[in-house]
């Protein structure tokens, strides 16, 4: 290999400058820890995708109920469980499976098809040329299931024209009082939100100062505020949470002091962890040999260290409260009308179900993508804050 | 030799409970003196208390009991919040790790700062900033470091940025506790020659807490033997390294590997075997020649003074 | 004498979110039977992530063997796939780890994890490979060795752990053994028994051994040939005479310089200046350019070949060239080439006082 390299020019065997400094220069360019994370979760496509849902879910939550003239608390018999309605959608026949264009579907029985469909008529007061109607099956005596001897009609009408709301568009339709249920959903999801963001907060407050105080002044402190938390911990949350609303009367207040009674333990436990593996590193111990006070070590070197584990667990107690919340409004332990929370909405929805399923629909999505919007978002945070995925 | 005593470590014991009952005694019954300007190394093996040492000299731990003197004054007795910062001004400890013992959320800026600013060192931010620029210049980085964060730098660097930390203070006596096992040998001999060049500068004095004998030989004038909480032998680095007494530290000379094939090829080791020792008897610390101790019993003693002679 | 093995411009990198890390640039090197060659170098030199590429230990992704052969009894363990791999691992090459507290799996009594491999590459019945597992531990030098494969790692000490991990790692009887920092978390007495005992078995086994470490005497202690690795590349390799004595590289003379000799005379080591590159952007030509005081223009420019200079040893550097200008180490540095123990006292090592008291 050498031959070749008898071709090399005598110059460049000259000694090199070479400063020692500029081996101790930084190759990478400057850039902050919360810089490094958010670049890291710019690249998760599903957590990006959480978070867009999220804003735009945020969005619709404080401005949505502003969008028509409808109020949530406006109750009108009339209306009652009118389909949903949108200018525009209705006339696009493609997009009627949205069922979004004001008509109702509905089967009526009778002793023979003309009979069913006479019986239909009568019972939504139809003239002749306010429907189509569809036979779905003959009269058959022999059929094994009863009910499905007799004849069949299906029958669609547009049930705002035979009601006289032919200028009126509930965009997700009304509800059993003939509220608007855009206005209710949206007011709903606000609340929801609101109390999920409440509870995690309180969670996050208490949770932090419990976990921190536990694990920095350690001992026989930690002993007993680690006791008092097993103990909590042991009360089954329901049996803890229902004598709170039986005391409190229900209520956004009481709902939300009855998600955070045992909801920061975990946060607690969170915080005690990391602040137990941090206060022994040496970096608290050089703090500390410098003569830094208490107050200056948890501000300066504890608090930021957790304040992503922090950030991370609060993501996830968001969507559990909210969740816990719908959980508690649809057994009836939660908000009382006229509120609304997507939890109370999805009860009252579930009663009409086979009737009116669209007044589930709308909030069983929106409340499915809070979830997964934030479990989303959560797990990509974690990847991007979590330090040991440096590098 | 009437050198000044810097610090004096007097029956010095850290007890540390595990479990319910049993006491691990970290640190039994200690006694030496540093002097100003030299470099005491302290040695042992893993689990023998010498970083607990280190640390409860600088109050990091209570001591179980004993009096560490710095100037003659007690640093463990009781002291109000003013005293204890003007002490923790003038002992300043190098920490082991060099990525554990940086805050990885702060800036190199407001690592070095962190001292001046709890002391009250600096009046602004100006002053503040021309400091941190200084101290980065006296451990051989640059001022661009300043602003980054300790996660972008190499070992050598950090323990660099540790070693300026502890100089923001101005302190007088330096606990180095292993400050350079967790680095790669060319970064060792940086940080081992920053060391003396400042103790040179400022006339620090250190105690260099170590279980690498031949870095510790190169940079302490005298040098202790821990084993199992307890010196064994203390003395003049050379001295120690030529005329070990105590079985252990013979076994431990014995142990460290040298970069030279040939030597390597002949040695010997001299396994240590604590039941050689007669327990009947409580070994006390004596001076087997002047400023040359060890930890014997009355017989043992006569035994390693004739040792001594016959050489 | 036998080539074992024969690692041919071995490149691995490793995609990480700052960039492409290459963290191995072309090694080349040989193993004969029954040597040990250890490679030195520090950390982010490439060493380790070398050996754990013999042995198809890179995790992929982020890792891949971009190019080079691993040519081993006719097989280049770089193509092979990862069943083919799993019986050569620990069969014909076996390791030994850093840290033998997490090498060893805390809730299975060691013979059993002994017994694993028997089982498993022997094909041995239960009471054979006990029986083996009770031998082996006699081997490492395990006091009472029929109690205490019924035993826990916990119940061990350090240095009583890593012999099990040895004797783990000889259990098939494997023709290259690679010891990654075996010693490096081990006290100096106990480091000093596990490196005696490693030489017996080697002696007793003619396995060949690759000896990673960073640690200068513990190599002029095992081995037989040294290799010295600078940021993913192999910079000088010969006999540890060689390297120890007549060493060619400034990076070496670097490490030399930087272990305090035994008289203490000197004011300053002679230390290398600054930190290793970054492995994501090397510099340009050679890559210990930047911190060498002896760098030609030439190194700014093109990475230097291997030179030679006998027929044992090799350096990469280009003052080796015919061209360059001659230039001798640092005093310092000559002192430690004429041999470590003759700069002071060597310690009281091994003499009539030893069996004193």
């Amino acid at each position: 290999m050498a031959k070749k390299d008898k071709e090399l020019s005598k110059d460049l065997f000259q000694p090199a400058e070479v400063s020692a400094d500029k081996s101790e220069e930084l190759g990478r360019p400057e850039i902050s820890y919360w810089k490094d994370s958010w670049n890291r979760l710019k690249k998760n496509k599903a957590a990006i995708a959480g978070l867009i849902t999220l804003i735009f879910i945020s969005f619709m939550a404080i401005f949505g109920p502003m969008m028509n003239e409808y109020d949530f608390d406006q109750a009108d018999y009339d209306a009652k469980n009118l389909p949903p309605r949108v200018p525009g959608i209705e006339n696009i026949e493609w997009l009627d499976w949205l069922g979004m264009n004001g008509e109702r579907t509905v089967e009526v029985l009778g002793a023979s098809p003309e009979d069913a469909l006479n019986r239909g008529k009568e019972a939504f007061e139809l003239t002749d040329d306010q429907f189509t109607y569809e036979v779905v099956r003959e009269y058959d005596p022999d059929r094994p299931d009863p009910d499905k001897r007799w004849a069949a009609v299906a029958i669609t009408f547009n049930d705002y024209e035979i009601r006289g709301y032919e200028d009126d568009y509930f965009w997700f339709g009304t509800d059993a009082l003939g509220r608007d249920l855009w206005t209710r959903v949206w007011n709903g999801t606000r609340i929801s939100l609101y109390i999920g963001i409440l509870a995690a907060a309180i969670d996050m407050l208490i949770g932090v100062a419990y976990g921190g105080i536990s694990a920095y002044y350690g001992g026989r402190v930690d002993n007993y505020m680690q006791r008092f938390i097993e103990i909590l911990v042991g009360i089954p949350n329901l049996v803890v949470v229902i004598l709170m609303i039986i005391v409190l009367d229900p209520g956004l207040i009481a709902i939300t002091i009855a998600l955070t009674i045992t909801g920061w333990v975990g946060m607690a436990r969170i915080v005690r962890g990391q602040v137990l593996k941090l206060k022994g590193q040496e970096f608290v111990l050089a703090s500390r040999t410098l003569g830094a006070s208490d107050s200056r070590i948890i501000a300066r070197h504890l608090i930021p260290n957790v304040t992503g584990i922090i950030l991370i667990q609060t993501m996830f107690t968001i969507p559990s409260a909210i969740f816990f919340e719908a959980f508690l409004s649809f057994i009836g332990l939660g908000l009382q009308p006229p509120l609304a929370s997507l939890g109370t909405l999805i009860d009252d929805a579930f009663k009409s179900l086979q009737v009116y399923p669209y007044m589930l629909v709308y909030p069983a999505i929106i409340i499915s993508l809070l979830m997964i919007g934030f479990n989303v978002l959560a797990d990509g945070l974690r990847d991007a804050l979590d330090p040991k995925m440096r590098e | 030799m009437s050198r000044e005593k810097l610090l004096e470590v007097k029956n010095l014991k850290q007890y540390f409970k595990s479990g319910r009952k049993s006491v691990v005694k970290a640190v039994d019954g200690l006694n030496f003196d540093i002097y100003k300007g030299e470099t005491f190394g302290l040695v042992g093996e893993s689990g023998c208390g010498k970083s607990t040492t280190g640390r409860t000299i600088i109050r990091l731990y209570d001591a179980t009991d004993g009096e560490v003197l710095f100037k003659g004054e007690n640093v463990h007795a009781k002291k109000s919040r003013g005293e204890l910062k003007k002490f923790n001004r003038k002992m300043q400890m190098i920490f082991q790790d060099p990525y554990a013992s940086l805050n990885p959320r702060m800036t190199v800026k407001d690592i070095i700062a962190e001292g001046m600013d709890i002391h009250g060192l600096v009046k602004n931010e100006k002053e503040r900033t021309e400091k941190v620029h200084e101290l980065l210049r006296t451990v051989g980085l640059n001022k661009e470091h300043a602003n980054r964060y300790p996660h972008e730098f190499s070992g050598g660097q950090r323990q660099r940025i540790g070693i300026a930390r502890a100089l923001a203070v101005e302190p007088e006596f330096i606990i180095a506790d292993e400050p350079i096992s967790a680095l790669d040998v060319s970064i060792q001999a940086q940080v081992v020659n920053l060391m003396k060049k400042l103790q040179k500068e400022r006339g620090l004095t250190y105690l260099f807490i170590a279980h690498d004998l031949s870095m510790v030989k190169y940079i302490s004038d005298r040098i202790g033997v821990m084993y199992f909480g307890k010196m064994v032998e203390l003395a003049e680095s050379d001295e120690l390294y030529k005329n070990p007494i105590h079985p252990y530290t013979k076994s431990l000379l014995s142990a460290i590997p040298l970069p030279d094939p040939d030597y390597e090829r002949n040695r010997k080791r001299v396994p240590y075997d604590p039941s050689i020792h007669d327990t009947s008897e409580e070994p006390e610390f004596r001076e087997v020649r002047p400023g040359h101790w060890v930890l014997c019993t009355t017989k043992e003693f006569e035994q390693y003074k004739a040792e001594l002679e016959n050489k | 004498m036998e080539k074992v093995l024969e690692v041919k411009d071995l490149t691995v990198s490793f995609d990480t979110y700052g960039g492409k890390v290459q963290a191995v640039r072309g090694v080349s090197f040989d193993l004969y039977k029954g040597e040990t060659l250890a490679i030195v170098g520090e950390s982010g030199s490439g060493k380790s992530v070398t050996t754990k590429s013999l042995m198809g230990l890179i995790p992929s992704p982020p890792g891949r063997i971009e190019k080079g052969e691993i040519n081993f009894e006719g097989k280049n363990l770089a193509k092979l796939s990862d069943s083919e791999m799993t019986k050569i691992r620990g069969k014909d090459i076996s390791m030994i780890f850093q840290d033998p507290m997490t090498s060893l799996n805390p809730t299975m009594k060691i013979g059993n994890q002994i017994m694993e491999g028997l089982i498993k590459h022997q094909k041995m019945n239960r009471a054979d490979a006990k029986k083996r597992a009770i031998e082996l531990l006699e081997l490492v030098g395990i006091p009472k060795a029929s109690e205490r494969i019924n035993q826990y790692p916990h119940q061990f000490s350090g240095g009583m752990r890593q012999r099990v991990v040895i004797a783990i790692s000889l259990a098939c009887n494997p023709k290259i053994l690679i010891a990654d920092e075996p010693t490096t978390a081990l006290d100096v007495t106990i480091q000093a028994q596990i490196l005696d005992l490693m030489k017996d078995l080697q002696q007793k086994t003619e396995a060949s051994i690759i000896f990673i470490t960073h640690d200068l005497g513990v190599v002029a202690n095992v081995a037989d040939r040294v290799a010295v690795m600078y940021a993913g590349k192999i910079v000088e390799i010969g006999t540890v005479d060689d390297v120890f004595y007549n060493p060619k590289h400034p990076y070496t003379w670097g490490l030399l310089g930087s272990m305090p000799t035994l008289d203490s005379t000197e004011e300053e080591l002679v230390a290398i200046p600054g930190s290793p590159p970054d492995l994501i952007n090397p510099p340009k030509g050679d890559a210990f350019a930047p911190r060498n005081p002896y760098a030609l223009k030439i190194d700014l420019e093109q990475e230097p070949p291997m030179f030679k200079v006998s027929d044992t040893h090799y350096a990469a550097t280009w003052l080796l060239h015919e061209n360059a200008p001659k230039v001798e180490p640092p005093e310092s540095v000559k002192r430690r080439m004429k041999g470590f123990a003759k700069t002071g006292a060597a310690p009281a090592a091994g003499d009539k006082k030893g069996d004193e008291s």
